[in-house]
């Protein structure tokens, strides 16, 4: 029998479960391999657990949903998280800075229709995760080699260097030393092929802290470069802000400015 | 013997299914009369318009993006529209090219994967692409093959197909060299037969045959088919500017749903979409798509909204024909982005997302951070209208089984190809014998 293979959706854009279906020359070939018996945006009907691997995208964000991911937990033996909001909180993790009741205020005429959680927070702090793909969205290579790996039963590796590393090994002009641009490169995560100074621009962080991040040294490249308070603690509260080193070091430049 | 025939009935859907995000279907009727008719969307909100207040406006059109990853690059255009209105912004004809091209790029992806992954299998009478690849492999490869390119455009201008980097106010980070686009235009060529194929296909689907009362709202524009400018325009006569789309449509909140209803005021619920634009705008997709169009015996324009499926076709075809003709005509421009002086102020924008016209208003302060932010997509505007186009519906339901009613609903919700991530964002069917 084929792994049985599920995907779920919580809060988020849709962005990673796509990168499935943009896998336009690998789609058919994966269906072979796998069945995907829970797919929802794909497919209508839907099986019950247990699945061999869940892929979930979106973070947690209502009452329901926080029920609803320990179900996943209990029906899945692999769970991998797709993406910043599952990962991370992604950047409806915003709202943990703010007052939810003024939220819901502004967007809804009538609040009290509306049902969420004060926080936006990743599947990690609600389940056990066992594998988790960074990024907003999910780099497809990325997502497709997990699903290689865990084919293999090999264990799923990803690179985790910054994507300052990835911009040397590409030969690009380096965006903060030749046009001063504020960058997150150097804290970032590479997977995404460092596609923003690629296109002339400063990284902002979609595929989260890398491991080798020097934050110190960081903040005090952005202030030398003239960015400081809020406006370095708001590059570093973006997509992956809720993350936890991020989060304290953007609290930290936002309090030192008071 | 007695009637065994159902006096009253509960139809729900609890999760509808080849859609775009979490919503369900609630229908009770009694006697073959809609009691309650509810298209509850239960996808959380994320509560943008909310964060982005106090945020850069530079980084907008990363932020907006993020409300879809089917349709990123409409969000950024309505985003980069409205704050060049806002800060005075003129954009080179070149950059105004290269965003159609964008935009282009992400209706042949948006409407390819809609129309092969999430609508085809209704009529092939499977339950997704991967069941139907067993039935008509020929299709199924075909519509991957289209949908790729859409997807090598986005990614020419943005880096990526999901959340492209590249849009920014002013135009583009990098403008892409003219090699690059020679290659895309090879790709687009080699897929023109299977787009014209596409079309043929379903608009040879058993589509239901009807015709309702039904305003269609679109941008249109006086030289072109309309993607990032124009008035608003009816069916029923309403032709507005952009900046006056709040005088026209008003936002209702109901309790069932996390989405926002639309309305024309004063009338009532309105279409938008592919089927509301090639209604509008029929004159302008170009005769040779317009010879496609009339070979597919539908008439143009017309109210079934069952054709939305065709005129996304058609909108394919008119995407792939229109990139080859910018890109035959593309000079890089001397500068990708035009600067600008971040100042306090409000603008506003509507551009034509593949889903139908998305409207985004912001405010800023003297040094460019947002002080609110307005976003209406095309979903929320779609939802009245889906409801009206299902109470019409119900009727036909009542006979039928709960595994045939359902599929009926789910294929009357999908001509609006919702996204529910949008809205906020889509479907649960229940149907209720009270």
């Amino acid at each position: 029998m084929k792994p049985r293979v599920a995907v779920f959706k919580f809060a988020s854009c849709d962005g990673c479960q796509l990168q499935f279906l943009n896998a336009e020359d690998e789609l058919l070939k994966l269906a072979t391999e796998v069945d995907f018996v829970h797919f929802p945006e794909a497919r209508t009907r839907s099986l019950a657990g247990p699945y061999d691997i869940a892929f979930v995208e979106g973070s947690i964000t209502t009452p329901d949903d926080a029920r609803r991911i320990v179900q996943v937990r209990e029906a899945s033996h692999y769970l991998v998280t797709i993406g910043a909001c599952a990962t991370a909180g992604g950047i409806q993790a915003l709202r943990n800075w703010a007052d939810i009741e003024q939220y819901r205020r502004l967007v809804y005429p009538s609040p009290e229709f509306v049902s969420a959680l004060s926080t936006s927070t990743p599947v990690s702090e609600h389940v056990r995760v066992d594998f988790e793909i960074w990024g907003c969205p999910v780099d497809k290579g990325q997502l497709l080699g997990v699903v290689r790996s865990w084919l293999s039963h090999a264990k799923p590796v990803l690179p985790a260097f910054s994507v300052c590393m990835e911009c040397k090994r590409r030969g690009n002009v380096c965006v903060v030393v030749a046009r001063g641009e504020p960058c997150l490169g150097p804290v970032t995560r590479t997977g995404c092929g460092a596609l923003c100074p690629s296109f002339n621009r400063g990284c902002y962080g979609c595929f989260g802290p890398a491991d080798d991040q020097n934050l110190k040294s960081f903040t005090g490249l952005l202030a030398a470069q003239g960015v400081t308070g809020e406006d370095a603690a708001r590059r570093l509260r973006g997509i992956n802000g809720y993350v936890r080193q991020w989060r304290e070091t953007g609290d930290a430049i936002a309090a030192a400015k008071k | 013997m007695p009637s065994r025939r159902p006096k009253s009935r509960l139809i729900r859907v609890n999760y509808l299914t080849r859609t775009e995000g979490e919503s369900a279907l609630h229908i009770s009727m009694r006697d073959g009369q809609i009691v309650d008719l509810r298209l509850e969307i239960f996808e959380p909100p994320r509560f943008f318009e909310a964060f982005l207040r106090g945020r850069d406006s530079r980084e907008a059109p990363d932020l907006t993006a993020r409300i879809c990853g089917i349709c990123p690059v409409a969000y950024q255009m309505s985003t980069v529209h409205a704050f060049e209105r806002l800060f005075g912004v003129n954009i080179d004809p070149t950059v105004r090219a290269l965003r159609r091209l964008y935009l282009c790029g992400e209706w042949i992806e948006s409407h390819t994967l809609h129309i092969h992954m999430l609508a085809a299998p209704d009529f092939m009478g499977c339950d997704s692409i991967i069941t139907m690849a067993e039935k008509d492999r020929a299709a199924v490869e075909r519509g991957l093959r289209i949908k790729k390119v859409g997807n090598a455009i986005v990614a020419a201008l943005g880096g990526r197909s999901v959340h492209p980097v590249g849009a920014c106010i002013g135009g583009f980070t990098r403008a892409p060299g003219r090699a690059q686009l020679a290659a895309l235009r090879e790709q687009l060529l080699r897929i023109r037969d299977d787009a014209v194929e596409s079309v043929r296909w379903v608009a040879g689907f058993d589509l239901p045959q009807v015709s309702r009362d039904i305003e269609f709202v679109a941008l249109a524009h006086p030289d072109e088919y309309p993607m990032n400018e124009g008035r608003i325009v009816s069916s029923k006569g309403l032709d507005a500017a952009p900046e006056h789309f709040e005088d026209f449509f008003e936002e209702q909140q109901v309790p069932y749903s996390n989405a926002l209803h639309c309305k024309v005021k004063g009338r009532g619920p309105y279409f938008l979409g592919p089927l509301a634009r090639v209604n509008l705008n029929f004159n302008r997709i170009g005769s040779e798509v317009a010879a496609v169009a009339r070979a597919t015996r539908i008439s143009w324009p017309n109210s079934n909204p069952y054709t939305s499926i065709v005129a996304r076709a058609l909108e394919v075809l008119y995407s792939i024909d229109e990139a080859v003709r910018i890109i035959e005509g593309y000079d890089p421009p001397g500068a990708p982005a035009a600067s600008f002086e971040l100042r306090a102020g409000f603008g506003c924008a509507i551009t034509e997302a593949p889903r139908g016209s998305l409207y985004h208003a912001f405010e800023t302060d003297e040094r460019g951070l947002i002080r609110s932010a307005r976003i209406v997509p095309p979903t929320s505007q779609n939802q009245a209208r889906i409801e009206a186009d299902l109470r019409e519906l119900a009727p036909d339901l009542v006979h039928q089984p709960h595994v045939a009613a359902t599929r009926m609903c789910e294929m009357a919700i999908r001509n609006y190809d919702p996204c529910i991530s949008c809205s906020t964002h889509f479907l649960r069917l229940e149907i209720e014998r009270l």
